[in-house]
């Protein structure tokens, strides 16, 4: 033994070995850097890997996530329940079965199939089982127009109108004027067979195919209510600062119809393709599906639309007979789109995706978020892009906005609940229905109002102040029916 | 074996480890571009693919021609500061873009947007100085909130970026 040791660090020996071990370690950190950087220089190159042919022919969407796994992960997750206040399946704000818990929709929908069932909305993914099981399809006779929006349908239109005799082939692109032939040409044989027999043409809930071009992706419009729809609000005189194509349309020559996949522009066609069917629509069974736009978009130049427009059978259009007062009644359906148009948002240039959708990033890769649902659940990608607050601060704005609708709606539904019990007791009174009729005119405004808002999934998000505008012309309809039921000397009801 | 010839192998060793490292290292260093982070070519910004949507903002923004990324986002009062705060962004950056674990949408950070609001009155400052007299700007938009957006680009967000549409 060695009376005095060199201290450890000072041995040559110890030194080169910590030098070895060292960059060894260090070569390590450098390697895996450069796998890194490598995989992200990978991920920028190369978006997709095409494993599958995607023609005009494939519908099943598993097919297409072959190709793009990361946006059908995410729309396989619309299978997710969620819930916010006011959405989504099971909410605080709404009951699940939302006539159970809301007595008034059962008045206000009397005679309708809504006043047996009328639920709680779901994700996307369940939109064709909830439609086969909902009692409204399975207790009542429904046409096959349904199926417009609660399946992926390109294809079976298709099919449909080749049977029927419509010129071309499946193979021809969907813009050539023989598919958009076939296309129409299904559409209307679709809407008129029952829902049980049409409901077997389809197989898949809302599908890749019918928002993108399999060729290229280009978000394109498939829905032939939307393209017929799109084209009569073009040509109506109403301003649509917030669609910017059709401005530019209306300017140029008008000879050549406004055609959506051909004008709008990509940010257009990211809210376009939402409004293919998140809108207000007549389903039939009457006259085949068709978007009440000619006039515009607005609560009131919808129903002027409708007031104008004339069964086969001459008779002036309603919905249903309301089962308690006799009115011809209107049945408003989700009109988002519509709503969405009156809202700063849209005016801002801000369209569906951008917050249903927000983009989110996988790697080097930016994608939209496939799985379509609330903001709410999202804030940070779809509010604070351009809404500098915090989470909170932006989740109590929304809420405030939705509590004052609620609290406004609550008061126009009692208003149009009671209108409908006083004219309920004027007819046991035996009042003269010729004296009726304007009142029952009156209902028909009203109850429409309401139920524009109340159908509308955004509980007054998308155009706060439209919104608080149309429930209050609902609650003075109601009370001014009220009024001149009075006025006939009609007995005292309703207290609220 | 003697001690002599273990320090010898050991040495070897140590060299070729060393070598090793050098080498990988020159390799990761050119195949990353890193030289080109010392220019001031906007296009190494969106080396990193995160910057694709500033970057093609910028290209539609006002300053797109009189501007690059550097000349608002790097302090110009001396070259010290300047390359402190490069280096200090890069090092962030990397590290977050390596790990993936930032939180999105990104934002600016205080002392970045102090150089920000320095550059905008760095070109207009005789222009604004009558108003900035006044002690209006310079604050965050919202001291409360943590808002991040200071002074100028408080209310002209879309000079630099241009419109993100």
């Amino acid at each position: 033994m060695n009376d005095n040791p060199t201290p450890l660090l000072s041995r040559p020996l110890v030194r080169m070995g910590l030098i070895a071990a060292g960059a060894a370690l260090a070569t390590v950190l450098v390697m895996a850097l450069y796998a890194s950087i490598s995989s992200r220089k990978a991920e920028a190159k190369q978006t997709s890997f095409k494993l599958v042919d995607l023609d005009e022919k494939t519908v099943d969407p598993a097919q297409w996530g072959k190709n793009f796994p990361r946006q059908f992960d995410a729309y396989l997750k619309t299978s997710e329940k969620y819930s916010t206040k006011y959405g989504g399946a099971g909410s605080e704000g709404l009951p699940k079965s939302r006539i159970k818990e809301d007595p008034r929709l059962v008045t206000i929908f009397d005679g309708y199939a809504f006043a047996i069932d009328f639920n709680q909305r779901q994700g996307h993914a369940y939109m064709l089982d909830d439609q086969r099981n909902t009692k409204r399809v399975t207790e009542r006779k429904q046409p096959g127009s349904c199926l417009h929006c609660h399946a992926s349908n390109t294809v079976a239109f298709r099919e449909l109108g080749l049977k029927g005799g419509a010129p071309g082939t499946l193979d021809e692109a969907f813009s050539s004027p023989n598919a958009q032939a076939q296309l129409m040409a299904g559409f209307e044989a679709l809407c008129k067979m029952p829902y049980a027999d049409a409901t077997k043409l389809v197989k898949h809930p809302v599908a890749c195919i019918d928002c993108h071009d399999p060729k290229n992706m280009a978000l394109r419009v498939t829905k032939p209510g939307f393209i017929r729809g799109i084209v009569a609000l073009a040509n109506s005189a109403e301003p649509v600062p917030h669609l910017p194509s059709i401005e530019k349309w209306r300017k140029g020559d008008k000879s050549v119809a406004y055609d959506a996949n051909r004008d709008a522009s990509r940010q257009e066609l990211r809210s376009m393709v939402c409004g293919q069917c998140h809108v207000e629509y007549y389903c039939g069974p009457k006259v085949t599906l068709f978007f009440p736009w000619n006039k515009g978009l607005k609560v009131e130049q919808i129903e002027a639309t409708y007031d104008e427009y004339k069964f086969p059978d001459g008779h002036r259009f309603f919905d249903w007979q309301h089962a308690k007062t006799g009115a011809e009644v209107l049945k408003a359906q989700h009109p988002e789109f519509e709503m969405w148009s009156q809202g700063i948002h849209a005016r801002s240039g801000v369209s569906c995706a951008d917050c249903h959708m927000p983009y989110v990033r996988e790697g080097a890769l930016k994608i939209s978020d496939h799985q379509v649902r609330s903001p709410l659940l999202n804030i940070s990608r779809s509010c604070q892009t351009c809404h500098r607050f915090p989470e909170e601060e932006l989740k109590a704005r929304v809420t405030s906005i939705q509590d004052r609708t609620k609290a406004l709606m609550d008061r126009a539904e009692d208003a149009v609940v009671n209108l409908i019990d006083d004219i309920a007791a004027a007819k046991k009174a035996g009042v003269d229905e010729g004296k009726l009729k304007p009142i029952y005119e009156l209902q028909r405004k009203a109850q429409w109002r309401v139920d524009f808002v109340n159908a509308e999934n955004s509980m007054g998000f998308h155009a706060p102040q439209e919104v608080a505008r149309i429930l209050g012309e609902a609650i003075d309809y109601g009370r001014q029916g009220q009024v001149a039921l009075r006025d006939l000397g009609v007995p005292k009801v309703a207290k609220k | 074996m003697s001690g002599k010839r273990r320090l010898i192998l050991l040495s070897v060793l140590a060299s070729v480890f060393a070598g090793v490292f050098l080498g990988s290292g020159a390799y990761t260093f050119v195949s990353a571009n890193g030289t080109s982070y010392l220019s001031n070519n906007p296009e190494v910004c969106v080396n990193c693919h995160i910057m694709r949507t500033e970057y093609d903002s910028w290209r539609h923004g006002s300053h797109h021609a009189v501007a690059v990324c550097n000349d608002c986002h790097l302090p110009h009062s001396n070259v010290v500061s300047k390359l402190y705060v490069k280096a200090s962004n890069g090092y962030h950056h990397s590290k977050a873009f390596t790990l993936l674990n930032f939180a999105e949408p990104i934002r600016i950070k205080p002392g970045n947007a102090q150089v920000l609001e320095d550059n905008c009155l760095r070109c207009h400052g005789e222009l604004t100085s009558e108003i900035t007299a006044h002690g209006t700007l310079g604050v965050p938009t919202d001291p409360t909130r943590k808002a991040d957006l200071y002074g100028c680009v408080r209310c002209h967000q879309e000079v630099g970026h241009g419109p993100m549409g």
